[in-house]
This record gives structure tokens, sequence and C-alpha cells, in this order.
């Protein structure tokens, strides 16, 4: 056998391309329509009376449906952060930066967002925090309606307040 | 070995597209609905399994997404299988069997409309020589078909009758996606999809959702008045590679059957998950059923054919005629993979 055939095939390609049509589902396309309006809305469960935002339309814990749609407002506390120093490809952002799970006012489950507008050595837990929108002709149905969330100039809030949603 | 029974059953009408909700909102009222009419408190229930598909949702993990219908706290013991939920029910009975659990919530999902099902099914075959080629589900049926009917007596007008049979039976299904009344001839003068198989020998593309509750032993007893018990389960795999099958015949099909006692007595119904009509027949010589045998009075999967819901749908149809008190003893079948690779049998009776 020649030096070429005893040669292992080390690796084959074989491409691969699958379509989808994803729905959004009940809940969420009421969020992404409320982002597309500069609104946050969640949706509060009927027997814990916990609020979810975004809501998925069912309460985790529970297992009913969450049909209340309650608004929440664009400030909220940050409750644990990150300081990202690796860079990525799918982000046109320079590390280093914060990600921080930010509990909203009146919500009960934190959510992911990126926090600008100070140093990343100055983020805190119970820092307080809002929203900063794109200009309203670029607002649509997307998450990316909110730019990040900067500080605001209000006293930490105290770790009792967010302890139960770390 | 425990009795284990299964005590209540919910599913979802089947649709071609379900536009609005996401498979959280769709699978959640089965959940309830399983879990109210089993009697059973819902923090009783002593294990969850459920079985669905990645591919056809295209995101990873969306099985884990999907507990947010259950409400799984405080924290559940809970499993998931890859497949059919018919295999997850399997293993919340093997789970009954030794010990652990005394009861079981069984549930699958499938929006098989957000992909392409013949595309997705593809990636069932082996990732080196045979997906690559293209080949689809569709296709390798017909192959199947191709050797079945030169094989064997039968014809295209056979293949034809399981449509026209299934569809009007779906009639009385109100979960049914695809049923009325098919001429016959109409539908032999229809041109081929991939020949020798038409349009009507395939399986309507569904979104659909199914739950079951399965009991032992008392609990089951004290949750139902006619539990439909599980008597016999069974379930064989043939090799991964079609070209080494003879695909006019089922040998997995046989030998779970006879591991699951189909023949120790009479079966008044049989629910076999049979995507293409030819499947159907070789389904039935293969488990040895005769005229005696009512074959697919939901539809079968001719008439819904939610991907990895239809399997464990077709235990529930059985289930509920026992529960109804319409029969006494009856057969379910499931099948995965591609040209009925790998069969599952139940036994369901009264007592």
């Amino acid at each position: 056998m020649s030096e070429a055939e005893s040669e292992l095939v080390q690796s084959i390609t074989t491409p691969l391309r699958l379509e989808y049509q994803y729905t959004a589902g009940v809940a969420s396309t009421r969020f992404l329509r409320g982002m597309a309006d500069g609104k946050i809305l969640g949706q509060r469960c009927p027997q814990c009376e916990k609020v979810y935002v975004p809501p998925r339309g069912s309460c985790a814990r529970c297992g009913v449906a969450t049909d209340l749609e309650v608004q929440v407002p664009g400030t909220g506390t940050i409750t644990t952060f990150c300081v990202v120093r690796i860079p990525s490809d799918s982000l046109d952002i320079d590390p280093p930066f914060v990600a921080a799970h930010i509990l909203l006012d009146g919500a009960d489950i934190p959510f992911f967002a990126l926090i600008q507008e100070c140093h990343f050595d100055e983020v805190r837990m119970g820092m307080r925090v809002e929203a900063v929108w794109v200009d309203a002709e670029d607002l649509g149905p997307t998450f990316e309606s909110i730019r990040y969330f900067r500080p605001i100039d209000e006293p930490d809030a105290p770790f009792e307040s967010y302890k139960e949603h770390l | 070995m425990r009795d284990v029974a299964i005590v209540s059953t919910a599913q979802m009408t089947n649709v071609r597209r379900e536009q609005r909700r996401n498979e959280v909102e769709m699978l959640m009222p089965v959940v309830q609905e399983a879990v109210k009419r089993s009697g059973i408190p819902k923090g009783d229930i002593g294990f969850t399994c459920s079985g669905s598909c990645d591919y056809l949702a295209g995101q990873p993990f969306a099985f884990v997404s999907a507990l947010d219908a259950i409400g799984a706290w405080p924290p559940i013991s809970e499993s998931h299988v890859e497949m059919d939920g018919a295999w997850a029910l399997y293993e919340a009975w093997v789970k009954i069997q030794t010990g652990q659990a005394d009861s079981a919530l069984v549930y699958s999902f499938g929006k098989s409309s957000m992909g392409d099902v013949p595309d997705v099914l593809n990636l069932q075959l082996d990732p080196y020589y045979l997906s690559p080629l293209g080949i689809d589900s569709i296709s390798l049926a017909a192959l199947q078909a191709r050797a079945f009917l030169e094989k064997t007596q039968y014809t295209e007008r056979d293949l034809a009758k399981v449509a026209v049979r299934s569809r009007k039976s779906a009639k009385d299904n109100p979960n049914a996606q695809l049923a009325g009344d098919f001429d016959l001839e109409k539908l032999l003068a229809e041109p081929y999809l991939v020949s020798p198989l038409r349009v009507h020998d395939c399986a309507p593309i569904s979104d659909g959702a199914v739950a079951v509750v399965l009991a032992a032993d008392d609990t089951a007893r004290n949750a139902c008045e006619r539990p439909a018990w599980i008597t016999g389960i069974d379930h064989r795999i043939e090799p991964h590679q079609p070209g080494v099958r003879d695909l006019s015949e089922s040998p997995s099909t046989a030998l779970a059957g006879a591991k699951a006692g189909v023949a120790s007595g009479g079966i008044e119904v049989a629910e076999l998950y049979a995507p293409f009509t030819h499947q159907e027949l070789i389904l039935r010589d293969a488990l040895g059923l005769d005229a005696s045998t009512s074959i697919n009075p939901s539809g079968g999967a001719l008439a819904a054919n939610a991907i990895m819901v239809a399997g464990l749908t077709r235990i529930a149809e059985v289930a509920n005629r026992i529960q109804w008190g319409s029969i006494g003893r009856g057969l379910a079948h499931a099948t995965s993979g591609p040209c009925l690779q790998q069969n599952l049998v139940c036994v369901l009776e009264a007592k």
C-alpha cells in the first residue's frame, strides 16, 4: 500500500442548512410590540404574583398562564454583574464592558443587559440604572430598542430589596 | 412487576400551522388538563418525562424551556428523550417499575411546521454517507413502498384504501387535522409525489401536543374507574443503514409485539404510527393483525402527524377507549427513524 493510500481521512465537510419560521408566541409578541412603542411589558402570575419581564406566557414556578399584563418603568437595580474582558465577534463593543442582571422596578425576574456611560470600576450591586432607548424613529419589535442601561443619580438600593432576586 | 396504568390523557387539536402560540403556550393547557383529569395533585406526581426534538424548533435545549409549562418548582424529578413521547412513556414506566415513583407525567410537543420536515428528518441518517446526499424522509419511504409492493401482493389501490379509511375514521376524532370522505378512484388518478407514493399516501404536517399521566397499583385504581393497564411494552431497533435492512417487512415490530404479549389475547383496537400508507400494511403483517382488529379508529398519523407527538398519541387513543369502556384490550405502536427503523409496542387492557 502506498503512503497516500494508507493516509487516514481526518475530516469531511458536509454543509447543512435548515430554515425555520419562528413563532415568537403570544406573550413574547406582546413584549416585542411594546418595545416598538417604547414600553416594557411584563406579565404577572395569578398564583404567586411574580412579574415576569420579558414574559414567556407561563409562570415557570407555578406552571400556569401569566395572562395579567403589567407595564414596568425603565428604571431598575443591578442585582449582579460581570466585567467582560474578552472580545466577541457578535458584539460591536470593545472590552472591558459590564454585563449586568437588572431587576426592573416592579419586576421579579432580572434580565441581562449592558451597562454604559460609567467606568466599569464604578458598577456595583444595588446600583440604580435606567434604560437608554434608541431614537423614536428607530424603535422596533426587538430587544435592541433599548441600547443599554446607565446609572441614575439615586442612592443604591438596599441589599434586602433585591436579595430574593439574585 | 408493578401494575402500571394510564389514568388520564389530553391532546391539543392538531393544526397545519400554529401561528400564534409557541411550544410552551401550546403545551401548558394540555399538561394542565391531563394532570387535572388524573385527580393526582401536581405536587404528588413522582416523575416527569418528555419527548421532543430540538431540530424541529431549530433551538438547542428547546426541551428545557418547555419546562416553563410544567411549573417545575420545588425542583422535580425529570427527564427527557430526544424521541417521540412514546419512548418517554417507556422511561416513565421503567422508573415506576423500579419503585422510584408511583406516578408520572409524560408529555410531548412538536411544531413540525417551523422547518421543512423531510429535511429535518434527513438528520436522522448517518452524517457521513447518507445525510449529505440530501435524501429526504419521503423518498426513503417511497423506496420502502416500492420494495413492499414488488415483494407482496399489495397494490397502490390497497395503499389508497388505507388513506380513505383513515381519513373517514378521523371524522370522529375532534383532534384530527385531516378528515373527510375521499373517493378512491379520484385519489388513484392523482399524480405521484414520489413514485409509488401519492400525496394521500403521506401524513400531513402537523403542530400538536399530548400528555398522559401514569400511575401504579392503588394510585391508579383510586385515580380512575377504568385505568388502562399496561400489560406489555417493548421496543426494538433495526440497523441504522437502511441499505442493510429488508425494508418490505418490520422484524423489530414483530419482536416488540411478541415481547409485549400481543398474541396472548384478542386485539380489539390497534393504533399504529404509520406516517405512510404502506407502513400500516407492513405493521399489520408484522403484528399478525387480521380483520377482527379495528385499525386506527382515530385516523392515525395520516390524519395528524405532529412529529414526536404522534406515537404517544397512539397510546393515548387506545387508553381513552379503555377508559371510555368501549374496548377491553388494545395495542398501540410508535415508530422512530427512517422506514420504521425503531418500533415500540404497548398492550393496554382493562382489568
